[in-house]
């Protein structure tokens, strides 16, 4: 595969990939009760790159929970390439996970005791790609975000840029339609967060694929297609940077 | 899934060798234990052991145990066999006499009085001279442990010399000519064991008018042994149990009786709370160490019985390996101590035993591990 542009990736399809709608979430009950997300409207399209930005604490790493399926909401619309979690029971969940979502998180979560290319395979391995095979395939992968080299390192023997891009590659092996990264850039320095900006860009947005991903640093707005801001559980504004993003997504299918 | 399972928990080096260090020292403690308390336990029918001649053995009603001894009169021997489907029924001796050896000194001995003609109850082995010299006058044999230990001389500057054929003591006063050296199994009470025929031990006791402690027996072929066991109960009004049926009895009288099996028990149960302690602790913590990857692995989309295979496949590993390390270890310290003093015996049974206890510390601390894992939201995995 070539490296596509950033700029070309809006050349994807144009169909919904997240929906939702007065979506409620609130922790604990009484007068400990926390309401975490008071009635979210979103849309994300497929192909393209919608940041979630707003303060500490508004809710942002609740809404990407329940759009991920790890998290259950209280109330509204929540669908999910037209699937609701609601109406699947755990196993399909966790099904429907393995198989269509791709994860990355601040702190990476790697393991451990195992070497970059077999974590970047644990996604295949789930979905019950034999081990070799899926070793192979992610060697091939750790060769695109630039790590040829580290197949074989653990993670305590890399870089949190390195770390970062080997969490990119295990979020996108297994080509899940939808990708949700909650702060993957605030444990990195400025220089390092914007190399992986720019690799999640080149290698993982694209056809087809919807990417969520969770900021407060404004130093990497620049890498979105749209913006959501967020403020104490509501969506407060949706800011389009491309501006050429929903005419080219009419043009397709 | 499973190589991953292998390699989180090899990965975390302290973890992983404190729960096989914790496995190790549990299957240790109550491997050797319990083999040494069977070892006792099989020392207290140690005579029944050797003496496997007879099929039957008669006795006192109120006999409760091996040593326990409740002479008859001699003629019980001559009503047994009288019992229909009896082969042969002979006389035997058995009682505590106090040995003076040349230098002076008193030493209690086990002393065994066999049927003046047929022998029969004597040694399973003899290492040096027949048993038939038992024939000659004032002969006895001794037991190789005994010669060499409690009966040997001691000279003045400390050295020991252990009794040999034509040697002499004196047991109760009367002179003792030692005439076979032979090989016994360990009894429970450890006292020199002495062989001799039953008119002579007569001679050696002191005087009583009942001196016959049991009436070995043998049955006809093709008896039913319990059903003439019966018979002779009902004919004679002794006791007569088969030799199994003995062993059982002396068995039960230690368990019952004695503090022995409630020492040993505590060890072992010891042992068990040690591997749950240290073993089951540590592998919870393990868990509890990986649970961020555990949620890692379930958002994305790894089953909860995935997760509890990995989770047993964990425990499994580590319960193999340290039930290895430890019932290996208890064997090697069986085999170091197989020459002392103390009793050992591991038999399959006893192998299997800590095995099972083994897997249930390891099952229990998987439980415990696995109800967190299934409890486990996969919302942790952006908590940070
Ligand atoms: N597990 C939880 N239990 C109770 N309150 C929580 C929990 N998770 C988040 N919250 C609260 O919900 C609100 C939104 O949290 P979060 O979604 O993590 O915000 P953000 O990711 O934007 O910082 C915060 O006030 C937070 O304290
Ligand atoms: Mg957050």
């Amino acid at each position: 595969m070539s490296k596509l542009l950033w700029k070309d990736t809006v050349d994807s399809a144009n169909s919904i990939a997240v929906h939702c709608k007065g979506l409620t979430k609130s922790y604990g009950s009484g007068s400990n009760q926390v309401h975490a997300l008071c009635g979210v409207n979103l849309e994300v399209r497929t192909g393209e790159l919608m940041m979630l930005v707003g303060p500490s604490g508004c809710g942002k790493t609740t809404l990407i929970s329940v759009i991920a399926g790890v998290l259950e909401r209280d109330g509204g619309e929540c669908l999910v390439f037209g699937y609701d979690f609601k109406q699947m029971n755990s196993q399909e969940k966790t099904r429907y996970r393995g198989k269509n979502i791709g994860f990355v998180f601040q702190m990476f979560n790697l393991i451990p005791a195992l070497t970059a290319a077999e974590n970047v395979a644990v996604p295949l391995i789930i979905n019950g790609v034999k081990r070799r095979e899926a070793i192979d395939r992610a060697r091939e992968i750790l060769c695109r975000v630039g790590l040829s080299d580290r197949t074989n390192a653990v993670p305590a023997e890399m870089s949190g840029g390195q770390q970062q891009r080997v969490a990119i590659a295990r979020a996108m092996l297994h080509n899940p339609k939808l990708i949700v990264c909650d702060e993957p850039t605030s444990a990195l320095d400025h220089e390092t967060g914007h190399k992986v900006m720019e690799l999640l860009r080149e290698v993982a947005v694209g056809v087809g694929r919807a990417f969520i991903v969770v900021t407060h640093d404004a130093r990497i707005f620049e890498f979105a297609d749209r913006i959501a801001k967020m403020d104490d559980g509501y969506i407060v504004s949706v800011e389009s940077l491309r501006t050429d993003l929903s005419n080219k997504n009419n043009t397709n299918r | 899934m499973n190589f991953i399972a292998i390699k989180m928990l090899v990965g975390n080096r302290a973890k992983y060798i404190g729960i096989v260090v914790g496995l190790t020292f549990a299957s240790l403690l109550i491997t050797q234990q319990a083999a040494i308390f069977l070892g006792l336990m099989t020392r207290t029918f140690g005579f029944l052991t050797d003496t496997a001649l007879p099929d039957i053995w008669v006795m006192d009603p109120k006999v409760q145990y091996i040593d326990d001894l409740k002479p008859l009169k001699e003629t019980e021997s001559l009503r047994v066999r009288s019992v229909e489907g009896v082969a042969w029924a002979v006389p035997l001796y058995k009682g505590l006499l106090k040995a003076r050896l040349p230098n002076g000194t008193f030493q209690t001995c086990n002393v065994v009085g066999l049927d003046d003609e047929t022998l029969i109850g004597g040694p399973p082995k003899m290492l040096e001279g027949q048993l038939a010299n038992l024939r000659s006058s004032d002969a006895v044999i001794v037991d190789i442990v005994g010669a060499n230990g409690k009966l040997a001389r001691t000279l003045p500057d400390g050295s020991r010399v252990p009794m040999r054929i034509g040697d002499t003591m004196e047991l109760n006063d009367h002179r003792a000519v030692v005439v076979g050296i032979c090989r016994v199994q360990r009894t429970f009470q450890s006292q020199p064991v002495i062989y001799t025929t039953f008119s002579r031990a007569t001679v050696f006791a002191p005087r009583e008018r009942k001196l016959m402690s049991f009436v070995l027996t043998k049955a006809k072929p093709g008896q039913d042994i319990h059903a003439l066991c019966q018979r002779i109960r009902e004919t004679t009004g002794l006791a007569a149990y088969t030799r199994e049926e003995f062993k059982a009895l002396t068995v039960r009288y230690y368990m019952k009786y004695t503090g022995i099996p409630i020492n040993f028990g505590t060890t072992v149960v010891l042992g068990f709370i040690v591997g749950v302690a240290i073993a089951g602790q540590t592998f919870y913590n393990f868990t509890l160490d990986n649970i961020r990857y555990f949620g890692t692995l379930k958002a994305m989309g790894a089953s909860d019985f995935v997760l509890l295979r990995m989770i047993l496949l964990q425990s499994a590993t580590v319960g193999a390996i340290g039930y290895g390390l430890g019932v290996g270890t208890a064997s090697a310290l069986g085999l170091l101590t197989g020459s002392t003093e103390l009793s050992f015996r591991l038999p399959w049974q006893l192998l299997l035993f800590s095995a099972v206890a083994v897997m249930l510390i390891c099952a229990g601390s998987a439980a415990l591990s696995m109800w967190k894992v299934v409890r486990l939201e996969p919302a942790i995995v952006f908590k940070n």
